[in-house]
């Protein structure tokens, strides 16, 4: 699935990395705590977290994750949307929690 | 080839940076996807450490057809007891850092996993190097 796909089934807000939707989504990791996403979280992962602020888009990047999901309506930082946007990286806002998120990406097939 | 950092202990919204450039270095030079990945998550792990718990450094990095080595060293406090930060888990890290999702004692056990060597050398009060090789092969 593309990540523009998910992003219009999940209902997602675009906030920044536009130039990024393009990319595909094999699977989805979900965490907050940056060395375990860093550890275990596969290439072409939609990463979904609560974290907002300027080192996910590094993590991201450093990874080939395909999109970063900030749950929970939590917002993002400026100097992060700049570079999500550098990085051709698509973060999404959403109000649904990280669980919430989690079981309609699976009703959506994403393994 | 050489490719030297330098990583601002303060700009904590620049750290990861060297990590980035270094990647695309690697990918230019059509090293596989796999090996860049390891690379690229070690060195990471090591350039954050140097911003959250020490103020900055240097980095080396050495590109040869067998290898990639980085050498990153800064001047910070040092670690008193390297076998003990090593642990998985363990960690000093301050409540603020915390809730940025840093500070789950993984870092060091990261590079481990991720490099085909690692060392690191440490004085209290001086600083600390972390040494990280990945084979290409
Ligand atoms: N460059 C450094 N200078 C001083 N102390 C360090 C340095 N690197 C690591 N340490 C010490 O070793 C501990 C463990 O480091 P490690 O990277 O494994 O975990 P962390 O940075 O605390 O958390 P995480 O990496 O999971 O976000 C740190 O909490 C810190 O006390
Ligand atoms: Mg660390």
């Amino acid at each position: 699935m593309k990540v523009r796909e998910l992003m219009d089934q999940l209902e997602l807000f675009l906030v920044a990395g536009a130039s990024g939707v393009d990319k595909e989504v094999k699977t989805a990791y979900m965490g907050d705590m940056l060395s375990w996403v860093m550890a275990n979280a596969q290439q072409n992962s939609a990463w979904i977290t609560i974290q907002s602020h300027i080192n996910i888009v590094a993590v991201a990047s450093l990874l080939n994750l395909s999109c970063i999901i900030v749950a929970e309506g939590a917002s993002v930082d400026e100097d992060t949307v700049e570079k999500a946007n550098e990085e051709g990286m698509p973060i999404f806002s959403s109000d649904l929690n990280s669980y919430r998120l989690a079981v309609k990406m699976a009703e959506l097939g994403i393994a | 080839m050489k490719l030297r950092f330098e990583v601002d202990g303060d700009e904590f919204v620049l750290a990861g940076e060297a990590s980035s450039k270094l990647k695309k270095v690697l990918m230019q030079l059509g090293i596989s996807s796999q090996l860049i990945r390891k690379i690229a998550i070690a060195m990471y792990e090591a350039e954050i450490n140097m911003v959250i718990h020490a103020n900055g450094g240097f980095i080396d990095a050495e590109i040869t057809p067998d290898k990639v080595f980085v050498s990153l060293s800064d001047t910070g406090p040092g670690i008193p007891d390297i076998e003990l930060a090593m642990k998985e888990g363990y960690s000093t890290a301050s409540d603020k850092v915390r809730e940025l999702g840093f500070g789950a004692g993984m870092g060091l056990p990261n590079m481990k996993r991720y490099t085909d060597d690692m060392k690191v050398t440490s004085e209290v009060g001086k600083g600390t190097t972390v040494e990280l090789t990945v084979f290409i092969s």
